[in-house]
Formats: C-alpha cells, structure tokens, sequence
C-alpha cells in the first residue's frame, strides 16, 4: 500500500516537473556558454522573470539575484509552489523595488532546476538528463549568463544589482568583473568568499545527499526514486545555520508536538517536526543534483583568489554605488566578511555604503520584515535613482 | 544657532563637486546640505548604527564605521577634504586620528569643542562641576567626549606634530569670524568651537 502511494506521490512530481517549462515565464536562449572551468556549455538556456516595464533610456532595470535555493519567482504567486515570492513584501508596485517605476529582473541561476539549464536539463548529445556529467561552474559562470541575458535586453548600465547570500556574491562578481555595467550593487548578509566553515555544513549536505543509495550516482532522473532523504538531510542541515540561536529558542524553545513523550525518536519537539517539515517540503521543489552544483559553486568563490589575496585589485574599476548590508546574528556570514569588503572598497575609494543591522533572526533576516534594513534599502534605492536622474 | 552657523563656514570653505569625507557624520545632515548646494561627492563614517541608516536613508554613502580603526583603509590624498565635526574628542586616539585625516585628505576641516570658553571656565570655577552645555550636553559618566581639550592644547599639539594651521575661526555663539592669531588667550577665551583648516602640502 505504501509504496504503491510513494509510486503514486513519485509520478504526480514528475508531471509537477514536466509543467514547470510551461509556468515559466521567459526563456533567453539557447547560447554556448564558456566556463571558468575550461568547458563550454552548448545549448544553454536561461529561465527569467520580469516586472515593470523598461524606459526608453533603458536606465530603470535592476537585477535581482536569488540565493541558493531561490528561483526566479521574487514576487507574485510562484507558479511551481503556489506560495507569495520570496521578496514579496519588497517588489511590487509601490514598494521598495517599485514596479511602476524599475523594470525588474531575475533569473534562475546557471545550474538551477527551474528552467535554466542545469544537471536535471537533457544533455543534448546524449539525449539523457546531464546528471553528474554537467560541468562544474562558477559564480561568475551564473552571472555571465545573466550578462548574457542583459545584453539580449540590449541594456547597457543596469540601475542596480542585488542580492542576499549567494545573491549577494553574484552583486558582488558584478561589481568586480562588469564594473560599466552596473551603476549600483546592493550585496546582502555576502562575503567575497566562502569561509572554511561553510564550506564544511556545504559539505554535510553533500554527503547526505550522496550518500543516499537512491542518489544512483546522479542518475535517479529517470527512476522510480529519487534522493529525497539526503536532499532532506542536507536542507535541514542548512536551515539550521540560516536561523541563529536566539531565532530558534524565540520560535520553539523546547515547546513539545503534544503533552506526552514519545519516549522514542518521532519528532517529539517541535523545532524537530519544523525542521522535518523544512526538509520534506525542499525536495518536492528542488534537485538534489542541482544542491551539489550550486553549493560546490559558493564553495570555489573567492573573489580575491585571481589578485593573490588582494582583495581590493577585485574591485580596482569598480565605480558603481555600492551598499553592503550585514545582521547582527548572521553566523553564516558574519559581519566581519562584509567589513573585509568595505575595507577592500576603501583602499580604492570605491562609493559605499555599509550598515550592520541589528536583527535576531540570522542570515534570514535577508528575506524577512526588518524595518531597518527595509529602510535602508528604500534609502539608498531612492537616493541612487535620484542621483541618475530616474 | 550654532549649526547654521557651523554648516554655512564649512559650506565656505569647500569647492564646488570637491570629493569630501565626513568623519563622524552623525545623520548625514552636513553631507546632505554639501551635496545640494556644493555637488561634493560625499562619503561618511558613523559610529552609531542610527545615523548610519538615516544617512543611508538619505541617499548618501556612509559606511559603518570608527575614526580610531577605519581611516588607515583609504588611499593617500583621497579626499579634497576631509571634515571632523565635533568628532577628535571623541576619539581614542585624537593625535594619530589627526595625522590619518592628513595623510588621505587634501585639506581637513576640523571643528572641537573648546574647554576653555569663558562659560566651561565659569562652571568649573563656580558651580565646581564639569561643564553641561547645548554643545556637552551629556554629564561626565555617559559623555563620549573622552579627549576634551582646549583651542591652545589643541594648537600645541599642531605645533608638535609640525601641523600649520592654515586658517581659524572663532566661534561666540552669535557669529563665526576669522581669527589671525588663533592661539591668543582671548580666542581661547571667547570661542565656543575652534574651528581650523589643516591641508597636507605644508609638512
């Protein structure tokens, strides 16, 4: 009976999947994409969302970019989950990164499973999912896709760029690599490089992940089970270090799932049960060969790597405006990352901005409602627009 | 009062879309009004948090940050002119302060309360207590100021340091005039603030 129901559950997901193509507003492609990596990418397609509309100096557009396991649905419903977008409460008509006024973009990273070309995409040459035969990329690969995807848009300066986490090394690779094409990069709760301890809950997750025997070394795309358990690990792992100590012990404390003990392992308490929960949910929207890329590619991050650790060479063009934003209780990616920035933009008195915001809720703080950050972002947004005459 | 004052000397004393830092800019009010009426291209550093995001909130680039720690990241002659309001008391180390604001500025425009104006002097004669006025206004357990000095302690530090004061001004409350012997007793006497324009060609 169960597994009957799991087969059941297994085939309703793949024509969830099979559906996505269609929910997705716009595809740019397919293009040769060349890789840090020394590979080339034939047939590389890009998924987007946008909001707004351009102005005829095309000057308004601002790029957001999504976190690990962000996807292209900022605002409105997303069509594959059903839920609000992931900066809903930010972009949209009259907010923040108001859409009567900017022409809003974002795009599914290079890797990702929502329409953008990645290990779950059909490796042409094969005709067979990519799986562990997709190349292994870099940030900068995501964002010279997305720089490929500006230049079909035949925007030459893009208002702003931004983004949290991974979104924010993207902001930041921007700023260094495609200085003239940004007039201001807003990198939130970054770092310019992924830190030993990050690399090491990345890690975990990859374990997880692969040590799952339904892994099948990649290649479940076409079976009848998938690694949902190890993806599941890995994602309860990581949302672990996306909260902070105080955030959890406000949100659970040691309350219980009901009065009695289960004197045994069922999710007794409920910071257990929203865990589970977290992980069960991830892998219906996610591939797990997706989560090994993506993290793999925040791993090899180091903006300061091709300057010999001078982390200010990186930014030695970087003219835009730049506003770095980091929380107070973001252990993932400390404050102290983002003063190494500012540090690095001072010594080529680069234009920026930084604010370490006092919030409780960690590295989340990003996507949730603090009033300060929302006011900061709202500043420096409605300020840079003014000084380019938008 | 003393702040129109203040802004309008210093606004004065800046060129036209000259590249200034503010240390210690507090809510970016100065910067704000530098921008408007002179076009400077403006940078700051604040200390507290909340005057970081009402700068920011203004659209100006204010970084988060302290005088003592964060001026040895910027560049030689970075600046045209470098601005410290009301600030040097404040910090912990006011002398080496002083000689980073010359070395990654042009010109710098200081601004100290002056301990030995005639009120301060009154209070501490008189009433015995340290002084508590619109200028220090937080009693001597919470103040900041943790190097209050006077317009003459301040010039002899100059004269130590080899720092010629290139221009002074005096401060009474009512009006801002040039002074040319800044080091005279009266001036130390009369002026609220002392107010001096250092630049760094003159080492």
């Amino acid at each position: 009976m169960l597994i009957i129901y799991f087969n059941i559950e297994t085939k309703i997901k793949r024509k969830k999947i099979n559906n996505i193509k269609d929910k997705i507003q716009k595809i740019f492609g397919p293009i040769k994409l060349s890789l840090e990596g020394g590979q080339t990418l034939k047939g590389t397609t890009i998924a987007y969302s946008t909001w707004g509309a351009l102005n005829t100096e095309k000057s308004n557009a601002i790029l957001i970019c999504h976190a690990l396991t962000g996807d292209q649905f900022v605002t409105g419903k997303n069509p594959i989950t059903n839920r609000n977008g992931w900066w809903e409460s930010i972009v949209g008509p009259n907010k923040i990164f108001d859409t009567n006024k900017y022409f809003i973009i974002c795009s599914n990273v290079l890797g990702g499973c929502m329409g953008t070309t990645g290990p779950s995409s059909i490796n042409e040459q094969e005709n067979v999912q990519y799986g562990m035969k997709f190349p292994i990329f870099t940030i900068k690969d995501m964002v010279n896709l997305q720089l490929a995807l500006i230049d079909s848009l035949e925007i030459d300066q893009l208002f702003s760029v931004v983004g949290g986490s991974m979104g924010g090394m993207q902001a930041l690779e921007w700023a260094s690599s495609y200085p003239e094409r940004v007039y201001s990069s807003i990198p939130i709760a970054t770092s310019y490089r992924h830190s030993a301890q990050n690399i090491a809950f990345h890690e975990v997750g990859r374990q997880a992940i692969m040590n799952d025997p339904n892994w099948q070394q990649g290649n479940y795309y076409n079976k009848e089970v998938k690694p949902r358990h190890g993806l599941s690990v890995a994602r309860m792992i990581a949302h672990i270090t996306y909260l902070s100590e105080g955030a959890f012990q406000e949100k659970f404390g040691r309350d219980m799932q009901s009065k009695v003990l289960s004197w045994g392992f069922d999710a007794d308490f409920q910071v257990e049960s929203y865990l589970r929960h977290q992980g069960i949910s991830f892998v219906d929207r996610f591939d797990a060969n997706s989560y090994l890329y993506i993290t793999r590619a925040m791993d090899y991050f180091d903006l300061s790597h091709s300057y010999d650790g001078d982390l200010s060479a990186a930014f030695k063009n970087t003219k835009c405006k730049i506003l770095i934003v980091s929380f107070t209780s973001d252990w993932l990616f400390p404050s102290s990352e983002s003063l190494a920035i500012v540090k690095a933009l001072n010594k080529t008195a680069a234009d920026v901005s930084f604010i370490e915001v006092e919030s409780d809720k960690g590295h989340d703080s990003f996507l949730l409602e603090v009033k300060d950050f929302y006011e900061i972002l709202s500043g420096f947004i409605s300020g840079a627009a003014r000084k380019k005459g938008i | 009062m003393l702040n129109q004052l203040n802004k309008k000397l210093i606004s004065s004393l800046i060129m036209n879309n000259a590249k200034v830092l503010d240390i210690g800019c507090g809510n970016g009010e100065l910067l704000y009004h530098l921008e408007k009426t002179k076009s400077i291209n403006g940078q700051g550093i604040e200390i507290s948090p909340k005057g970081v995001k009402e700068s920011v909130s203004k659209g100006l680039s204010v970084i988060q940050g302290d005088a003592d720690i964060d001026l040895v990241n910027f560049p030689d002659n970075t600046f045209d002119v470098v601005i410290l309001s009301h600030t040097l008391q404040a910090t912990h180390k006011p002398k080496e302060v002083l000689i980073e604001m010359l070395r990654i500025g042009k010109k710098c425009i200081i601004s100290i309360p002056n301990f030995g104006y005639w009120k301060y002097r009154m209070q501490m004669l008189f009433f015995g207590i340290m002084p508590i006025t619109r200028t220090l206004s937080e009693p001597w357990y919470s103040t900041q100021n943790i190097h209050l000095c006077t317009i003459k302690d301040f010039i002899n530090m100059c004269e130590s340091l080899n720092i010629s004061i290139n221009e002074a001004f005096r401060n009474t409350t009512y009006s801002i005039k040039k002074v040319n012997k800044p080091n005279s007793y009266m001036n130390n006497l009369l002026s609220i603030e002392g107010i001096f324009v250092l630049s760094n060609d003159i080492n």
